[in-house]
């Protein structure tokens, strides 16, 4: 079970991850996509999956990533991510709450190049009963 | 409508017309390695099974990325997308040596300041595999 505690918390990750263009020319090739000048509006979550699985695996959390279904997911794209960007994550719990046995968490991450802040995302993931 | 330059405006209410994308486990394998994410739900049969799924799925992820390339196409690029949601419904169920469809349909159902929002279908085999699924773009 999650800690109730961890609501509200925020995790800061030390490490910027850097965006190549060859990552994003991949992402963009499995969609079709031909201009690779930016970064396709879902390019972020190869980050923050990764970044906010990390940051929350922290044991005082208490979140069982074995059993996570995603069950929603929102974007808010500030300008789009662009090759050359450095980029770090910071993810909070926004909400959590118990559902016919099942936990629902509300992951919030950011995405800041320096200190612009280029990509807001919620996950809401269900840990299964 | 049209305004001064001859060209359509859009209105609420306009339809994005219907295009079917086509999944199957090549594309599941390369959005696996392209985004990082890989659950073997996602690629291995057994695996999924044996965690209660009917078969392979696809990433909910990747059903939300190939309706962002839907937005974008219409939008007039990635750089145009503001915010961007949806709800995972059903997962997208993708037999082996089988090609099943993501169908992806839109309306327009909002304009303000150069920026369009809109609501967004997305069915494969027939089941809605994407609630909710909205788009907030600059277009004007």
């Amino acid at each position: 079970m999650l800690n109730p505690d961890s609501v509200g918390r925020t995790f800061h990750s030390a490490e910027e991850v850097l965006v190549t263009q060859s990552e994003i020319q991949a992402f963009a090739a499995v969609l079709g996509e031909t201009d690779t000048s930016v970064a396709p509006p879902t390019f972020s979550i190869r980050i923050t999956l990764a970044q906010s699985q990390v940051l929350l695996s922290d044991p005082s959390v208490g979140l069982d990533w074995a059993r996570l279904v995603h069950g929603d997911q929102k974007f808010e794209i500030y300008r789009p991510i662009l090759a050359g960007d450095r980029l770090k994550c910071s993810s909070t719990i926004e909400n959590y709450k118990v559902a016919a046995g099942n936990e629902i968490v509300t992951v919030r991450s950011d995405l800041h190049a320096a200190s612009e802040l280029v990509v807001s995302t919620w996950s809401t993931l269900v840990v299964r009963a | 409508m049209v305004d001064a330059g001859g060209a359509r405006m859009i209105k609420v209410g306009d339809v994005v017309a219907e295009r079917v994308f086509w999944i199957d486990r090549d594309l599941l394998k390369a959005y696996a390695n392209a985004s990082g994410d890989q659950n073997p739900i996602h690629q291995d049969e057994v695996f999924a099974k044996s965690v209660g799924l009917p078969d392979v799925i696809a990433h909910g992820m990747l059903t939300m990325a190939l309706v962002g390339k839907f937005v974008t196409d219409w939008a007039g690029g990635a750089a145009t997308v503001k915010e961007f949601s949806g709800r995972f419904t059903k997962p997208v169920v993708v037999p082996i040596n089988q090609k099943v469809d993501l169908t992806v349909a839109a309306t327009v159902s909002e304009i303000a300041a150069g920026m369009a929002r809109l609501d967004i279908t997305a069915t494969s085999q027939g089941v809605k595999v994407l609630g909710m699924a909205k788009a907030l773009v600059l277009k004007s």
